[in-house]
Protein backbone atom coordinates (compact mmCIF):
# COMPACT_ATOMS: atom_id res chain seq x y z
CA UNK A 1 0.00 0.00 0.00
CA UNK A 2 2.70 2.61 0.94
CA UNK A 3 5.01 1.69 -2.29
CA UNK A 4 1.41 2.18 -4.37
CA UNK A 5 1.00 5.56 -2.36
CA UNK A 6 4.53 6.68 -3.63
CA UNK A 7 3.43 5.57 -7.18
CA UNK A 8 0.20 7.40 -7.15
CA UNK A 9 1.87 10.62 -5.97
CA UNK A 10 4.08 10.63 -8.34
CA UNK A 11 1.80 10.68 -11.31
CA UNK A 12 -0.05 13.54 -9.57
CA UNK A 13 -2.78 11.62 -7.45
CA UNK A 14 -2.65 12.78 -3.35
CA UNK A 15 -3.12 9.86 -1.58
CA UNK A 16 -3.67 8.79 2.35
CA UNK A 17 -2.55 5.01 3.36
CA UNK A 18 -5.05 3.51 6.29
CA UNK A 19 -1.65 1.86 7.72
CA UNK A 20 -2.18 -1.62 9.66
CA UNK A 21 1.73 -2.64 10.22
CA UNK A 22 3.77 0.58 12.01
CA UNK A 23 7.42 -0.70 11.40
CA UNK A 24 6.35 -0.94 6.94
CA UNK A 25 4.70 2.74 7.53
CA UNK A 26 7.47 4.04 8.73
CA UNK A 27 10.04 2.34 6.64
CA UNK A 28 8.47 2.87 2.91
CA UNK A 29 7.00 6.48 4.70
CA UNK A 30 4.49 7.36 1.97
CA UNK A 31 3.48 10.82 1.62
CA UNK A 32 0.06 10.53 4.29
CA UNK A 33 -0.75 7.43 6.45
CA UNK A 34 -3.13 6.85 9.23
CA UNK A 35 -1.82 4.30 11.76
CA UNK A 36 -4.44 2.39 12.59
CA UNK A 37 -4.28 -0.54 15.05
CA UNK A 38 -7.08 -2.34 14.35
CA UNK A 39 -7.00 -6.18 13.63
CA UNK A 40 -5.20 -7.30 10.57
CA UNK A 41 -8.09 -7.90 8.08
CA UNK A 42 -10.43 -5.18 9.05
CA UNK A 43 -8.60 -1.44 8.36
CA UNK A 44 -11.55 0.33 8.88
CA UNK A 45 -11.64 -1.36 12.63
CA UNK A 46 -15.47 -2.42 12.97
CA UNK A 47 -17.66 -4.27 10.69
CA UNK A 48 -21.41 -2.90 10.73
CA UNK A 49 -20.54 0.59 12.14
CA UNK A 50 -20.39 3.02 9.81
CA UNK A 51 -19.97 5.74 12.07
CA UNK A 52 -16.89 4.21 13.04
CA UNK A 53 -15.75 3.60 9.63
CA UNK A 54 -16.50 7.31 8.55
CA UNK A 55 -14.84 8.63 11.44
CA UNK A 56 -11.62 6.50 10.17
CA UNK A 57 -12.00 8.28 7.17
CA UNK A 58 -12.46 11.49 8.25
CA UNK A 59 -9.01 11.63 10.30
CA UNK A 60 -7.01 10.04 7.18
CA UNK A 61 -8.35 12.95 5.06
CA UNK A 62 -7.01 15.13 7.77
CA UNK A 63 -4.19 14.07 6.69
CA UNK A 64 -4.35 16.08 3.49
CA UNK A 65 -4.44 18.96 5.13
CA UNK A 66 -0.31 18.89 5.73
CA UNK A 67 2.01 20.24 3.61
CA UNK A 68 4.92 18.05 3.56
CA UNK A 69 5.68 14.22 3.78
CA UNK A 70 5.69 11.89 5.15
CA UNK A 71 2.89 12.88 7.86
CA UNK A 72 1.72 9.61 9.68
CA UNK A 73 -0.90 10.22 12.07
CA UNK A 74 -2.68 7.86 14.67
CA UNK A 75 -5.46 6.57 15.07
CA UNK A 76 -6.29 6.84 19.09
CA UNK A 77 -8.16 3.65 19.32
CA UNK A 78 -6.91 0.40 19.53
CA UNK A 79 -8.97 -2.63 18.72
CA UNK A 80 -6.89 -6.06 19.56
CA UNK A 81 -8.02 -9.34 17.87
CA UNK A 82 -10.35 -11.57 19.76
CA UNK A 83 -8.15 -15.18 19.50
CA UNK A 84 -11.22 -16.36 21.55
CA UNK A 85 -13.24 -18.89 19.59
CA UNK A 86 -16.74 -17.98 18.62
CA UNK A 87 -19.57 -20.11 20.79
CA UNK A 88 -20.69 -21.41 17.40
CA UNK A 89 -23.96 -24.51 16.84
CA UNK A 90 -22.06 -27.48 15.72
CA UNK A 91 -23.79 -29.97 13.45
CA UNK A 92 -24.31 -33.45 15.32
CA UNK A 93 -22.34 -36.79 14.58
CA UNK A 94 -24.70 -38.18 11.42
CA UNK A 95 -22.60 -40.51 9.26
CA UNK A 96 -20.06 -42.92 11.61
CA UNK A 97 -18.57 -44.26 8.67
CA UNK A 98 -17.33 -41.68 6.98
CA UNK A 99 -14.14 -39.93 8.76
CA UNK A 100 -15.36 -37.23 11.40
CA UNK A 101 -14.46 -33.35 9.65
CA UNK A 102 -15.87 -34.87 6.20
CA UNK A 103 -19.59 -35.63 8.49
CA UNK A 104 -19.21 -32.62 10.02
CA UNK A 105 -18.84 -30.46 6.91
CA UNK A 106 -21.33 -32.22 5.19
CA UNK A 107 -23.44 -30.96 8.48
CA UNK A 108 -22.52 -27.47 8.03
CA UNK A 109 -23.68 -26.76 4.59
CA UNK A 110 -27.01 -25.69 5.10
CA UNK A 111 -25.53 -22.88 6.92
CA UNK A 112 -23.19 -22.04 4.38
CA UNK A 113 -25.75 -21.73 1.97
CA UNK A 114 -27.79 -19.37 4.48
CA UNK A 115 -24.51 -17.35 4.44
CA UNK A 116 -24.22 -17.36 0.74
CA UNK A 117 -27.58 -16.27 0.29
CA UNK A 118 -26.63 -12.86 2.37
CA UNK A 119 -23.53 -12.48 1.89
CA UNK A 120 -22.07 -13.86 -0.94
CA UNK A 121 -18.75 -16.44 -0.40
CA UNK A 122 -14.96 -16.17 -1.38
CA UNK A 123 -14.86 -19.74 -1.29
CA UNK A 124 -14.01 -21.26 -4.85
CA UNK A 125 -10.38 -21.18 -5.26
CA UNK A 126 -9.60 -24.47 -5.90
CA UNK A 127 -13.40 -25.73 -5.48
CA UNK A 128 -16.77 -24.80 -4.45
CA UNK A 129 -18.69 -25.55 -1.47
CA UNK A 130 -19.93 -29.20 -3.52
CA UNK A 131 -15.87 -30.28 -2.88
CA UNK A 132 -14.88 -29.49 0.25
CA UNK A 133 -16.34 -32.85 2.21
CA UNK A 134 -13.96 -34.79 -0.75
CA UNK A 135 -10.77 -32.48 0.11
CA UNK A 136 -11.13 -32.77 3.69
CA UNK A 137 -11.19 -36.33 3.03
CA UNK A 138 -8.22 -36.48 1.08
CA UNK A 139 -6.41 -34.66 4.26
CA UNK A 140 -8.10 -37.06 6.63
CA UNK A 141 -5.84 -39.88 4.02
CA UNK A 142 -2.56 -37.52 4.63
CA UNK A 143 -3.33 -36.84 8.48
CA UNK A 144 -3.66 -41.35 8.21
CA UNK A 145 -0.21 -41.94 6.69
CA UNK A 146 -1.06 -41.64 3.45
CA UNK A 147 1.60 -39.57 1.06
CA UNK A 148 0.46 -36.09 0.05
CA UNK A 149 2.05 -36.26 -3.56
CA UNK A 150 2.19 -40.24 -3.68
CA UNK A 151 -1.00 -41.26 -2.61
CA UNK A 152 -3.33 -38.99 -3.09
CA UNK A 153 -4.40 -36.39 -5.54
CA UNK A 154 -5.33 -32.85 -4.02
CA UNK A 155 -8.16 -31.06 -5.23
CA UNK A 156 -7.27 -28.33 -7.45
CA UNK A 157 -3.17 -29.41 -7.06
CA UNK A 158 -2.78 -26.69 -4.72
CA UNK A 159 -2.67 -27.12 -0.66
CA UNK A 160 -2.76 -23.87 0.08
CA UNK A 161 -6.03 -22.91 -2.26
CA UNK A 162 -7.81 -26.09 -1.08
CA UNK A 163 -7.17 -24.75 2.62
CA UNK A 164 -8.32 -21.47 1.59
CA UNK A 165 -11.72 -22.65 0.60
CA UNK A 166 -12.27 -25.22 3.18
CA UNK A 167 -11.35 -23.02 6.19
CA UNK A 168 -13.66 -20.05 4.17
CA UNK A 169 -16.68 -22.26 3.78
CA UNK A 170 -16.57 -23.06 7.83
CA UNK A 171 -16.32 -19.15 8.74
CA UNK A 172 -18.69 -18.16 6.36
CA UNK A 173 -21.14 -21.05 7.69
CA UNK A 174 -20.47 -19.98 11.19
CA UNK A 175 -21.52 -16.24 10.56
CA UNK A 176 -25.17 -18.03 10.40
CA UNK A 177 -24.81 -20.10 13.45
CA UNK A 178 -23.05 -17.56 16.16
CA UNK A 179 -25.33 -15.38 18.11
CA UNK A 180 -24.54 -11.66 19.11
CA UNK A 181 -22.24 -8.79 18.01
CA UNK A 182 -20.34 -9.32 14.66
CA UNK A 183 -17.27 -12.00 16.41
CA UNK A 184 -13.92 -10.24 17.00
CA UNK A 185 -10.67 -10.60 14.64
CA UNK A 186 -9.77 -14.53 14.69
CA UNK A 187 -12.13 -15.33 16.92
CA UNK A 188 -13.64 -17.48 13.52
CA UNK A 189 -10.14 -18.23 13.01
CA UNK A 190 -9.78 -19.29 16.57
CA UNK A 191 -12.76 -21.83 16.24
CA UNK A 192 -11.93 -23.24 13.36
CA UNK A 193 -8.68 -24.45 13.93
CA UNK A 194 -9.09 -25.13 17.50
CA UNK A 195 -12.36 -26.29 18.11
CA UNK A 196 -13.86 -28.02 14.80
CA UNK A 197 -13.09 -31.39 13.01
CA UNK A 198 -11.91 -29.84 9.77
CA UNK A 199 -9.63 -27.08 11.74
CA UNK A 200 -7.80 -30.31 13.76
CA UNK A 201 -7.47 -32.10 10.84
CA UNK A 202 -5.82 -29.13 7.90
CA UNK A 203 -3.54 -28.53 11.20
CA UNK A 204 -3.02 -32.79 11.54
CA UNK A 205 -2.36 -32.77 7.40
CA UNK A 206 -0.07 -29.74 7.64
CA UNK A 207 2.35 -31.53 10.45
CA UNK A 208 2.21 -34.95 8.40
CA UNK A 209 3.08 -32.91 4.96
CA UNK A 210 5.73 -30.94 6.71
CA UNK A 211 7.25 -34.28 8.01
CA UNK A 212 6.89 -35.99 4.65
CA UNK A 213 9.10 -33.39 3.22
CA UNK A 214 6.79 -31.67 1.20
CA UNK A 215 8.26 -27.99 -0.13
CA UNK A 216 7.70 -25.40 2.81
CA UNK A 217 5.27 -22.65 0.73
CA UNK A 218 2.98 -26.08 0.22
CA UNK A 219 2.30 -26.94 3.96
CA UNK A 220 3.24 -24.19 5.62
CA UNK A 221 0.58 -21.32 4.16
CA UNK A 222 -2.08 -24.07 4.74
CA UNK A 223 -2.98 -22.47 8.05
CA UNK A 224 -1.53 -18.79 9.77
CA UNK A 225 2.12 -18.66 10.78
CA UNK A 226 1.52 -18.97 14.62
CA UNK A 227 -0.80 -21.74 14.13
CA UNK B 1 2.19 -14.07 20.80
CA UNK B 2 -1.23 -13.59 19.04
CA UNK B 3 -1.71 -13.89 15.36
CA UNK B 4 -1.43 -10.20 14.85
CA UNK B 5 1.60 -9.46 16.93
CA UNK B 6 3.32 -12.07 14.75
CA UNK B 7 2.47 -11.04 11.30
CA UNK B 8 3.66 -6.97 13.35
CA UNK B 9 6.61 -8.44 13.96
CA UNK B 10 7.69 -10.55 10.78
CA UNK B 11 6.71 -7.81 8.65
CA UNK B 12 9.12 -5.47 10.08
CA UNK B 13 11.97 -8.24 8.97
CA UNK B 14 10.43 -7.82 5.25
CA UNK B 15 12.68 -5.43 3.06
CA UNK B 16 11.39 -1.84 2.26
CA UNK B 17 12.08 -0.18 -1.02
CA UNK B 18 13.14 3.13 -0.93
CA UNK B 19 11.70 6.03 -2.71
CA UNK B 20 13.98 9.06 -2.73
CA UNK B 21 12.77 12.18 -4.01
CA UNK B 22 9.41 11.37 -2.70
CA UNK B 23 6.43 13.63 -4.57
CA UNK B 24 4.14 14.76 -2.54
CA UNK B 25 0.54 15.97 -4.13
CA UNK B 26 -1.52 18.56 -2.44
CA UNK B 27 -4.68 18.18 -3.28
CA UNK B 28 -7.84 20.53 -4.28
CA UNK B 29 -10.53 20.95 -1.38
CA UNK B 30 -12.15 17.63 -0.07
CA UNK B 31 -15.75 18.77 -1.16
CA UNK B 32 -14.18 19.47 -4.74
CA UNK B 33 -12.38 16.20 -5.16
CA UNK B 34 -13.31 12.80 -6.55
CA UNK B 35 -12.15 9.92 -4.34
CA UNK B 36 -10.97 6.60 -5.08
CA UNK B 37 -10.28 3.57 -3.07
CA UNK B 38 -7.25 1.14 -4.04
CA UNK B 39 -7.44 -1.80 -1.98
CA UNK B 40 -4.68 -4.62 -1.56
CA UNK B 41 -7.23 -7.17 -0.99
CA UNK B 42 -7.20 -8.64 -3.58
CA UNK B 43 -11.07 -8.11 -4.24
CA UNK B 44 -12.35 -9.34 -7.48
CA UNK B 45 -15.64 -10.35 -9.15
CA UNK B 46 -16.80 -13.44 -9.97
CA UNK B 47 -16.50 -12.80 -13.62
CA UNK B 48 -12.89 -11.64 -13.30
CA UNK B 49 -9.77 -13.28 -13.24
CA UNK B 50 -9.40 -14.34 -9.68
CA UNK B 51 -6.17 -13.60 -8.19
CA UNK B 52 -3.03 -16.04 -8.68
CA UNK B 53 -0.38 -15.89 -5.48
CA UNK B 54 1.88 -14.34 -7.12
CA UNK B 55 -0.58 -11.83 -9.16
CA UNK B 56 1.25 -8.57 -9.38
CA UNK B 57 -2.15 -7.48 -11.52
CA UNK B 58 -4.99 -5.16 -10.85
CA UNK B 59 -8.22 -5.71 -10.98
CA UNK B 60 -10.62 -2.25 -11.43
CA UNK B 61 -14.18 -2.33 -9.65
CA UNK B 62 -17.13 -0.29 -10.52
CA UNK B 63 -18.21 1.98 -8.24
CA UNK B 64 -21.88 0.25 -8.06
CA UNK B 65 -20.23 -3.28 -7.67
CA UNK B 66 -21.16 -4.77 -4.08
CA UNK B 67 -20.62 -8.56 -5.09
CA UNK B 68 -16.96 -8.54 -4.40
CA UNK B 69 -14.37 -12.00 -3.53
CA UNK B 70 -11.50 -11.58 -1.09
CA UNK B 71 -8.96 -12.91 -3.21
CA UNK B 72 -6.00 -12.55 -0.93
CA UNK B 73 -4.11 -15.70 -0.81
CA UNK B 74 -2.53 -15.15 2.63
CA UNK B 75 -4.47 -17.41 5.55
CA UNK B 76 -2.95 -14.50 8.29
CA UNK B 77 -5.60 -12.05 8.82
CA UNK B 78 -9.42 -12.04 9.34
CA UNK B 79 -11.79 -12.61 6.44
CA UNK B 80 -14.81 -12.97 8.42
CA UNK B 81 -15.21 -8.58 8.99
CA UNK B 82 -15.10 -8.74 5.25
CA UNK B 83 -17.75 -11.55 4.99
CA UNK B 84 -19.95 -9.59 7.33
CA UNK B 85 -19.44 -5.79 6.03
CA UNK B 86 -17.34 -5.63 2.48
CA UNK B 87 -17.07 -1.58 4.10
CA UNK B 88 -14.45 -2.70 6.90
CA UNK B 89 -12.04 -3.44 3.74
CA UNK B 90 -13.36 -1.17 1.19
CA UNK B 91 -15.51 1.32 2.44
CA UNK B 92 -17.30 2.37 -0.81
CA UNK B 93 -20.90 2.82 1.07
CA UNK B 94 -18.65 5.23 3.55
CA UNK B 95 -17.72 7.01 0.61
CA UNK B 96 -21.02 7.27 -1.40
CA UNK B 97 -22.83 8.75 2.12
CA UNK B 98 -19.63 11.45 2.22
CA UNK B 99 -20.60 11.97 -1.24
CA UNK B 100 -24.16 12.70 -0.66
CA UNK B 101 -23.26 14.96 2.25
CA UNK B 102 -20.85 17.16 0.39
CA UNK B 103 -18.21 16.35 2.41
CA UNK B 104 -16.26 14.75 -0.39
CA UNK B 105 -16.74 16.03 -4.18
CA UNK B 106 -17.81 12.83 -6.04
CA UNK B 107 -16.71 8.79 -5.76
CA UNK B 108 -14.84 7.90 -8.27
CA UNK B 109 -16.38 5.76 -10.93
CA UNK B 110 -13.66 2.76 -10.60
CA UNK B 111 -11.67 2.04 -7.77
CA UNK B 112 -8.50 -0.27 -8.10
CA UNK B 113 -7.57 -4.29 -6.34
CA UNK B 114 -4.31 -5.37 -6.28
CA UNK B 115 -3.04 -8.36 -4.03
CA UNK B 116 -0.93 -7.47 -1.11
CA UNK B 117 1.31 -10.63 -1.41
CA UNK B 118 4.20 -9.42 -4.11
CA UNK B 119 7.13 -10.07 -4.51
CA UNK B 120 9.85 -8.58 -2.36
CA UNK B 121 11.56 -6.12 -5.17
CA UNK B 122 7.89 -4.97 -5.86
CA UNK B 123 9.18 -4.01 -9.05
CA UNK B 124 6.04 -4.74 -11.43
CA UNK B 125 3.87 -2.80 -8.83
CA UNK B 126 6.25 0.31 -9.09
CA UNK B 127 7.19 0.67 -12.70
CA UNK B 128 4.27 -1.29 -14.47
CA UNK B 129 0.71 -2.21 -13.10
CA UNK B 130 1.12 0.50 -10.12
CA UNK B 131 1.60 3.21 -12.91
CA UNK B 132 -0.88 1.78 -14.86
CA UNK B 133 -3.71 2.14 -12.05
CA UNK B 134 -2.53 5.97 -11.29
CA UNK B 135 -2.88 6.15 -14.96
CA UNK B 136 -5.94 5.16 -15.28
CA UNK B 137 -7.47 7.24 -12.08
CA UNK B 138 -5.90 10.41 -13.51
CA UNK B 139 -7.85 9.29 -16.44
CA UNK B 140 -11.30 9.18 -14.76
CA UNK B 141 -10.51 12.60 -12.78
CA UNK B 142 -9.71 10.69 -9.61
CA UNK B 143 -7.85 13.86 -7.36
CA UNK B 144 -7.34 12.07 -3.86
CA UNK B 145 -6.77 8.34 -3.33
CA UNK B 146 -7.35 6.16 -0.27
CA UNK B 147 -5.59 2.85 0.29
CA UNK B 148 -6.78 0.09 2.42
CA UNK B 149 -4.71 -3.14 3.55
CA UNK B 150 -5.78 -6.13 4.83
Amino acid sequence: MSVLAHVFEAAGLATVVLSSMKDVVQLVAPPRALHCQFPLGRPLGKPLDADFQTDVLMRAFATLAETSGPALHEHPEVIEASEEPIACQMPARFDPNLPAAVDEANGMRKAYDRSVAKRGTSVGRSFDADGVPAALDVFHQIVEGAHWKDDVKIPGKNTVAAAHDIRTYYEEAALELVEGPPPGGRAAEAWFFETTEAGKTMLAARKAMEAQGAPFGFWFYMAPGHR
Amino acid sequence: MSGDQAMRSHSGTLPAPEFSDAAFVTPKPLAEATVAIVTSAALHTAADDAFTNTDTSYRALDRAERNLKLGHWSPNFDRNGFAIDLNVVYPIDRLEELASAGVIGDVAAKHYSFAGNQPDDVATIRIDSGPAAAAAMVAEGVDIVVLTPV
